[in-house]
């Protein structure tokens, strides 16, 4: 599946690869090692099935989304975000860092060697799916941003624009833009990907084209669509979900089978794909990813920050 | 024809129960489509990514359209002096005891497998589903209930039996309301529908008992 997935031709070739492949050969080999063990390391240990991994079919993965500024029911996006004007996009990097500016897409993915990255992608609301994202550490553009040593987190948004986005029969009290955060040691983990695409080809819109981010260990909320903005901060930046109910969600929101949703427990999860009789799967701890991850919580009690 | 003032009557009553006719047909049909269309769904693969999911907003959607339309039947007496809508009234509300059965075995079934101690857990510990198991439970004896014979058996006590179905109805829509996580649009709609329903009740009660007040 991989392997053919990154033998797909219809990818834009600035995506592919670049001449600065080169000067960050280094980098490039840890991403791929990063990348190799999150491809073919999982199969062995801690009882994962080998079967795990085959990815959800592909129509399932685009079109049953949340992208609320596109319609709040999970068909709305496919059938709406094609208003989404991806191209020209700037991302804008400000906040506590040296290198603030404004990049347009190209030159903010351009120096990254991009990689295909099969991760378990689970929801907060209990479903979960496996998707073949196509990407690059989010890591690289924080180290070109160049934190300043105050930095402890990077904020994400969302496009907001209304005349792309209309409001559709009923807006939630949501303030957009959509906002999301990461500690910035969990921002510079290897697992932590900004994707471009999906398998094996470029980004849906209602998948959160041109970029989002990708972080596999956490629900599905924390991995923000259609990014514009990457802001560096002291503290601990607001972000959608927490702030609009601060008992259900949380800053971490790290999967966890023994923090329970208040609507839901998040001890088991459907994958989607397997049919109207299949059973639902345990939930694991950090969706699998413990090993990898787990040290970044060590000392945290994650019932409390959950 | 024009001057049949005397001989109104027969007409009369055989257009009614032809209306009432119609109207059941209308309902065992509305009653049953759901249930066919998701079976046809669920053979053609055709409930999108998630078709458990599907299948209980669909029938959870029904269960409250089915218990409103109960409701609605005696202010509809009242307000459009239609007296012989009273005789759908069993009809939908076995309808809506129907799909907020399947809507929970559905639930229990296939979403849960059956799975005992995570279900006993959700009807426990999570609101929005102890309000729809709730309202569940309280539509069962109201279903049992409804036979003739049943009717008679328990004369005047069967009346206040049935005042069950405002509780259960309130408790479907707290459940729905406290399901969504940000589209409120459905749930204020049913809970305003509901209020309004439960309202002409209050009202007709109100003068009812001013005009015959009761004396102890």
């Amino acid at each position: 599946m991989i392997i053919k997935a990154s033998q797909a031709s219809d990818v834009p070739s600035s995506e592919i690869t670049s001449e600065s492949d080169y000067l960050n050969r280094r980098r490039f080999l840890g991403a791929s090692a990063a990348g190799a063990v999150v491809l073919f390391g999982r199969a062995a240990p801690l009882g994962a099935r080998p079967q795990e991994l085959e990815p959800t079919p592909e129509d399932l993965a685009t079109g049953y989304n949340n992208f609320y500024e596109f319609g709040l029911d999970k068909s709305d996006p496919a059938r709406h975000a094609h208003a989404l004007r991806t191209r020209p996009w700037t991302i804008k990097v400000d906040g506590l860092c040296n290198k603030p500016a404004d990049y347009q897409l190209e030159d903010f993915v351009q120096p990254s060697a991009v990689e295909d990255r099969t991760y378990r992608f689970r929801c907060v609301e209990a479903w979960s799916m496996v998707v073949p994202w196509r990407g690059f550490p989010l890591a690289d553009v924080i180290k070109r941003a160049e934190p300043a040593a105050s930095a402890k987190y990077v904020a994400f948004e969302t496009l907001w624009d209304p005349e792309q986005m209309p409001e559709r029969r009923w807006r939630p009290r949501i303030g957009w833009p959509y906002r999301e955060g990461l500690r910035l040691d969990e921002a510079m983990h290897p697992l932590a990907l900004l994707a471009t695409g999906m398998y094996g080809k470029a980004l849906p819109n209602q998948n959160g084209a041109p970029l989002r981010l990708i972080v596999p260990w956490k629900y599905g909320f924390k991995s923000i669509k259609s990014i514009v903005r990457m802001t560096f901060t002291e503290t601990e930046p607001p972000t959608t979900w927490a702030t609009q109910t601060p008992n259900e969600y949380g800053f971490y929101a790290n999967v966890n089978p023994d923090v329970s949703h208040p609507r839901w427990s998040q001890a088991r999860e459907r994958p989607l794909g397997k049919g109207i009789l299949a059973r639902r799967v345990p939930t694991r701890f950090l969706n699998g990813y413990e090993e990898e991850v787990g040290s970044l919580y060590e000392d945290m009690d994650l019932k409390k920050f959950f | 024809m024009r001057r049949s003032t005397t001989s109104s009557r027969p007409p009369a009553a055989s257009r009614d129960a032809r209306q009432v006719f119609l109207l059941k047909v209308a309902i065992w049909l509305s009653g049953l489509a759901p249930v066919c269309w998701l079976s046809a769904g669920v053979a053609r693969g055709a409930l999108g990514a998630n078709p458990i999911e599907t299948i209980m907003l669909v029938e959870g959607r029904w269960t409250l359209v089915f218990l409103l339309a109960t409701m609605a039947v005696t202010p509809l007496r009242r307000l459009a002096k239609w007296n012989q809508v009273v005789k759908v009234r069993r009809l939908l509300g076995l309808f809506a005891f129907f799909h907020a059965s399947v809507h929970f075995l559905a639930y229990a079934g296939l979403d849960q497998s059956f799975a005992l101690a995570y279900i006993l857990e959700d009807v426990l510990e999570r609101r929005y589903i102890t309000a729809g198991f709730a309202s569940l439970v309280l539509l069962i004896p109201l279903a049992v209930t409804s036979t003739k014979g049943w009717i008679r058996r328990l004369g005047k006590r069967w009346r206040r039996l049935h005042r069950l179905a405002y509780a259960a109805a309130v408790l479907g829509v707290l459940h729905f309301f406290w399901k969504v996580k940000a589209d409120t649009f459905w749930p204020l709609l049913s809970a305003l529908l509901l209020a309004a329903l439960l309202g002409v009740r209050a009202y007709y009660a109100a003068a009812k008992r001013r005009k015959a007040p009761r004396v102890a």
